[in-house]
C-alpha cells in the first residue's frame, strides 16, 4: 500500500507534470531544431514568435468566446489554433521577407543571421506587450479536470491524489499529434524530403532542382504551426505571459542542443530529457522516500536536490556536461 | 570561418574621412545637450552617467565581438558579478553571521571546489571506459552529499541572523572605490572558467553556453540569500562621492550654491551626479586609452587575423585558443567593473532587476550600431543606444498622446495606446538594429 502511495504520489508530482512539460519543450525544439537544420542559424527569437501565436489564438479565444461559441469540455482555444497559426505564419513569412533572405542571398556567416534573429526578438517582444501587454492571462475553459485529486483519493482509498488536468492530457495528446504530422510530412511527402535534402546537402539539392524559397517558406508555415501550437499548450497548461515565453527561449535551446542541433527526433528526445531533469532535481522527494522506504522511516531533510528557482540553472548544467563530453548532442546533430 | 560582415554586405559608402567621427560625436553632444535644456540638466546627468556606464560595458563588448569575433551573450552575468562585487567589498561585514556560520559556509564552499577538481582530475587521470564514468560518478555523488551537509546548517545559520535586514555575510568593508577592480576580478574568475570549458565550442553553441551561464551565475545571486541577501536586494552601498544629504547640511556649500543661484537641494543633487560623472570619465578614458593601445599594437593585429581566418592564423603558429581565452577574460573583466561601478551609481544591488533583453542584447545592439572592431564606435554606440532607450518613453508617450487627442474620447482604441507606449523601446531597439545590420553593417564608425 506505502508503495502505492509513494508511486501515485511520483505519478502526481513528478511524471503527470514532467510529460507535459517535455511535450511543449519538445515542439519548441523542434521549432528551433528544424530552422536550424534548414536556415542554418539559431533563431534566438523562438520564444517570441510562441509568444505571438499564442496572443494572436488568446484574442480569437477572446472573439470566440463573446460570441458565445465553446469546444464543450475542452477548452475554446482549440478551435482558434489554426487562425493563430494562419497568423503567425504570415508574421513569420513576413520576416524572413524583409530580414533574413536578404543575409540568405547574400551568403552571409551564420552568426550575422543570429544576430538579426537578435533585432527580430526585440521586435516579436515589443509587438507582443503592444498587442496583449504584459499581464497574466488565464485563458483555458471547459472541464478542468479529468482525474480529480478527492475522487481519485476515494475512489481508490489510497491517502496520496492524483490528479490529471485537461489540459495535461490534452498537451500530450496535441503534441502527438503534432509530432506524428510532422514526421510523416517530412519522410512521406515530396515536400518533405526536399527539406531533409536540402537540410542535407544545400548544393545537392539546389542541383536536382528544388526550389529553394519553396523549401524556405514551408519550413516558416511548419516552424509557424509548432511554435504557436508549443505556446498555446504552455499557457493552457500553465497561463500566458509575454516575459515567460521569452524565457522558455532557454530551456527550448537546451532540448533541441542536448538532442543535437537539426535533427527532429533529437529535439523530441532533448525536450523529455530537459523537462524530467528540470522536475526531478528540483523536487523534493521526501514523501515518495517515505513512501518507498520500510517501516516507517522519514526522512529528515525534504530532499530536495536544488531550490525550485534553479530549473533553469538545471537545463543549462545538462546543456553544457552535452556539449562538452558529446558536443553533437545525444543524437548526431549537424555543425555549420 | 568570418565573422564579420562579408564585404557583399557593405553598401559602397562615401569614403571615411578623419572628420566622420568628430562629427557624430558633436551629433551626440548636441543630443545630450538638447535633452539637459529640454528636460532638466538633472535628467540629462542620469543619462550621461549611465551612457558612461554602457559605453564602458560596450568597449568589453567590442573586445570580445569586434577584436576577436567571440559570440558571447553572457554579458548580464559579468555584470551581476562585478556588482556582487561592489557589495562583497564595501558593505560592512556582519560579525554575528560570520561567528554564525561563517567559516562552516566556507568550508563547505572549498568542499564544493574540491569535488569539481576531484571529479575533473579523475577524468584526467584514469583510463577510459565504464571504470572511469562510475569513479566520476560517485566522486561527484559523494562530494555532492559532504558538501551539502557541511554548506547547509552554515548557510541557514547565516540567513537566521536578523534576517530583515542583513541574513547575510557582508562585505569587508572597504572603500567602495576598490570594488571596481575587484568585480573586474571576480568577473575575469568565471571568464576563466567559462573560457576553459565552453572557448572550444563552434560559435552558436558558445552563444547559447554563454546565455545559459549567464541564467545560472543570476539563479545563484538570486538564491543565495548568504551571499547578497538574494531578491530581498542589498541596499546602501557606500558611495564614493557625499551624500546630497551631507552637502546640504554644509554650510559652506549651500553659499557656493546660492552664487550659482542655485537652492541646495538641486544644486546638491547636480554635484553628486558630476562627481560620479568624472570618475566615470576618468575609467572610460582609461579603458579606451588601453583598447586604443591594443587595437594597434602587434597583440591587436593578431586578434584581427585571427578573427578573419582563425585557420591560416594557426597556420602561422599562433595559439587560437589561449589567445580567445585570453580576449574572452579581459572583455568580461571590463563587463565586471562596468557591472561595479552600475551598483555603486544605483547604491544597490537588485538581482531581480537584471533582464537578458536589457543587460545582454542591448549592450549588443550598442556595438554593432556603433561599430564592431572600432573602440570609438562602440563608446558612441553606448551613449546613442542608451539616450534612445531612455528617450524613447517620453517620446512614445508624447507621440500617442497626439494621437490620442486626435482619437474619440473614451475609445478603447485610445487606452490602448496609452498603456502600450510603454512597450515602445523594445520594438524601437529591434528596428534600429535591424536597420543597421542591414544597410550599415559596419556601424555609425566602421573598423579601419
Amino acid at each position: 500500500m506505502d508503495l502505492l502511495n509513494g508511486l501515485v504520489a511520483f505519478l502526481n508530482f513528478v511524471f503527470i507534470p514532467a510529460v507535459a512539460y517535455g511535450s511543449q519543450l519538445a515542439l519548441g525544439a523542434l521549432g528551433v531544431t528544424l530552422i536550424y537544420g534548414i536556415l542554418r542559424f539559431s533563431n534566438f527569437a523562438h520564444g517570441d514568435t510562441m509568444a505571438f501565436g499564442t496572443a494572436m489564438t488568446i484574442l480569437v479565444t477572446w472573439a470566440l468566446q463573446s460570441a458565445g461559441i465553446s469546444f464543450g469540455p475542452l477548452p475554446t482555444a482549440l478551435i482558434a489554433l489554426p487562425l493563430g497559426i494562419a497568423a503567425t505564419a504570415l508574421l513569420v513569412l513576413g520576416t524572413d521577407r524583409a530580414v533574413y533572405r536578404f543575409y540568405r542571398d547574400a551568403k552571409a556567416a551564420p552568426v550575422i543571421l543570429v544576430v538579426a534573429s537578435m533585432g527580430v526578438m526585440f521586435v516579436m517582444n515589443g509587438l507582443v506587450r503592444f498587442i496583449i501587454g504584459v499581464e497574466e492571462i488565464q485563458f483555458t475553459d471547459g472541464e478542468r479536470f479529468i482525474i480529480n485529486a478527492r475522487a481519485f483519493k476515494e475512489w481508490s482509498g489510497l491517502e496520496e491524489g492524483l490528479a490529471l488536468r485537461t489540459t495535461q492530457l490534452l498537451t500530450v495528446v496535441v503534441a502527438a499529434i503534432a509530432v506524428a504530422l510532422l514526421f510523416w510530412f517530412l519522410n512521406r511527402t515530396r515536400t518533405g524530403k526536399s527539406m531533409r535534402a536540402f537540410s542535407d546537402n544545400e548544393d545537392l539539392a539546389l542541383l536536382s532542382g528544388i526550389n529553394p524559397d519553396r523549401v524556405v517558406a514551408v519550413t516558416w508555415i511548419i516552424v509557424a504551426a509548432l511554435a504557436t501550437t508549443a505556446g498555446v499548450l504552455y499557457g493552457l497548461d500553465k497561463s500566458f505571459k509575454a516575459f515567460t515565453y521569452y524565457q522558455l527561449l532557454l530551456p527550448i535551446f537546451a532540448a533541441a542542443v542536448v538532442g543535437g542541433l537539426g535533427n527532429p527526433l533529437g529535439a523530441i528526445a532533448g525536450g523529455f530529457v530537459i523537462a524530467f531533469s528540470e522536475v526531478m532535481v528540483t523536487y523534493a522527494w521526501k514523501q515518495v522516500v517515505a513512501y518507498a522506504a520500510p517501516g516507517d522511516w522519514m526522512p529528515s531533510g525534504l530532499l530536495q536536490l536544488m531550490s525550485t528557482e534553479y530549473k533553469f540553472a538545471v537545463s543549462f548544467a545538462i546543456l553544457i556536461i552535452v556539449l562538452l563530453f558529446k558536443p553533437t548532442g545525444l543524437f548526431k546533430g549537424q555543425s555549420v | 570561418m568570418t565573422t564579420l560582415p562579408d564585404t557583399a554586405l557593405a553598401r559602397p559608402r562615401p569614403a571615411s574621412t578623419a572628420l566622420r567621427p568628430v562629427l557624430l560625436y558633436l551629433a551626440m553632444a548636441v543630443l545630450l545637450v538638447g535633452t539637459g535644456v529640454l528636460m532638466g540638466w538633472n535628467y540629462a546627468l542620469t543619462v550621461i552617467n549611465m551612457g558612461l556606464i554602457s559605453a564602458i560595458m560596450a568597449l568589453g563588448v567590442n573586445l570580445q565581438w569586434g577584436f576577436a569575433g567571440l559570440f558571447n551573450i553572457g554579458i548580464m552575468g559579468f555584470l551581476a558579478l562585478g556588482g556582487l562585487g561592489a557589495v562583497l567589498v564595501s558593505m560592512p561585514p556582519v560579525a554575528d553571521a560570520w561567528a554564525a556560520g561563517g567559516l562552516r559556509t566556507l568550508a563547505g564552499l572549498a568542499l564544493g571546489v574540491l569535488t569539481v577538481v576531484a571529479v575533473v582530475a579523475v577524468r584526467g587521470r584514469m583510463a577510459s571506459g565504464r571504470a572511469k564514468t562510475l569513479a566520476m560518478i560517485a566522486v561527484g555523488v559523494v562530494g555532492y552529499l559532504v558538501t551539502r551537509a557541511v554548506l547547509d546548517p552554515g548557510v541557514a545559520a547565516i540567513e537566521a541572523v536578523n534576517s530583515a535586514s542583513t541574513g547575510y555575510l557582508g562585505g569587508m568593508g572597504l572603500p567602495v572605490l576598490l570594488s571596481w577592480p575587484v568585480g573586474g576580478l571576480l568577473a575575469a574568475g568565471a571568464a576563466w572558467i567559462i573560457g576553459k570549458t565552453a572557448l572550444g565550442l563552434r560559435s552558436d553553441y558558445l552563444a547559447i553556453a554563454t546565455l545559459g551561464i549567464a541564467e545560472i551565475i543570476l539563479a545563484v545571486l538570486k538564491n543565495e540569500d548568504w551571499l547578497a541577501r538574494g531578491v530581498k536586494n542589498v541596499i546602501g552601498v557606500p558611495s564614493p562621492v557625499p551624500q546630497e544629504i551631507v552637502l546640504q547640511r554644509d554650510p559652506a556649500f549651500v553659499a557656493r550654491a546660492a552664487e550659482f543661484g542655485l537652492d541646495p537641494v538641486s544644486a546638491s543633487t547636480l554635484w553628486v551626479k558630476l562627481l560620479y560623472l568624472g570618475l566615470f570619465a576618468v575609467v572610460l578614458l582609461v579603458l579606451l586609452t588601453l583598447a586604443q593601445l591594443a587595437l594597434k599594437s602587434p597583440w591587436g593585429r593578431m586578434m584581427r587575423a585571427i578573427r578573419d581566418n582563425e585557420d591560416a592564423a594557426e597556420a602561422m603558429g599562433k595559439d587560437v585558443t589561449r589567445r580567445h581565452l585570453q580576449i574572452f577574460i579581459l572583455g568580461s573583466a571590463i563587463c565586471g567593473v562596468a557591472g561595479a561601478m552600475m551598483v555603486t551609481l544605483d547604491g544597490q544591488l537588485t538581482p531581480g532587476s537584471y533582464t537578458p533583453l536589457r543587460y545582454t542584447f542591448l549592450i549588443w545592439v550598442m556595438v554593432i550600431v556603433g561599430g564592431s572592431g572600432n573602440n570609438w564606435g562602440a563608446v558612441l554606440g553606448g551613449f546613442l543606444i542608451w539616450w534612445l532607450w531612455v528617450i524613447v518613453e517620453p517620446l512614445g508617450n508624447w507621440l500617442f498622446g497626439h494621437i490620442i487627442s486626435v482619437l474619440p474620447p473614451g475609445s478603447g482604441l485610445a487606452a490602448h495606446l496609452h498603456d502600450a507606449s510603454a512597450h515602445m523601446r523594445l520594438l524601437t531597439m529591434g528596428v534600429v538594429l535591424l536597420l543597421v545590420l542591414r544597410f550599415s553593417p559596419r556601424g555609425l564608425l566602421p573598423e579601419r
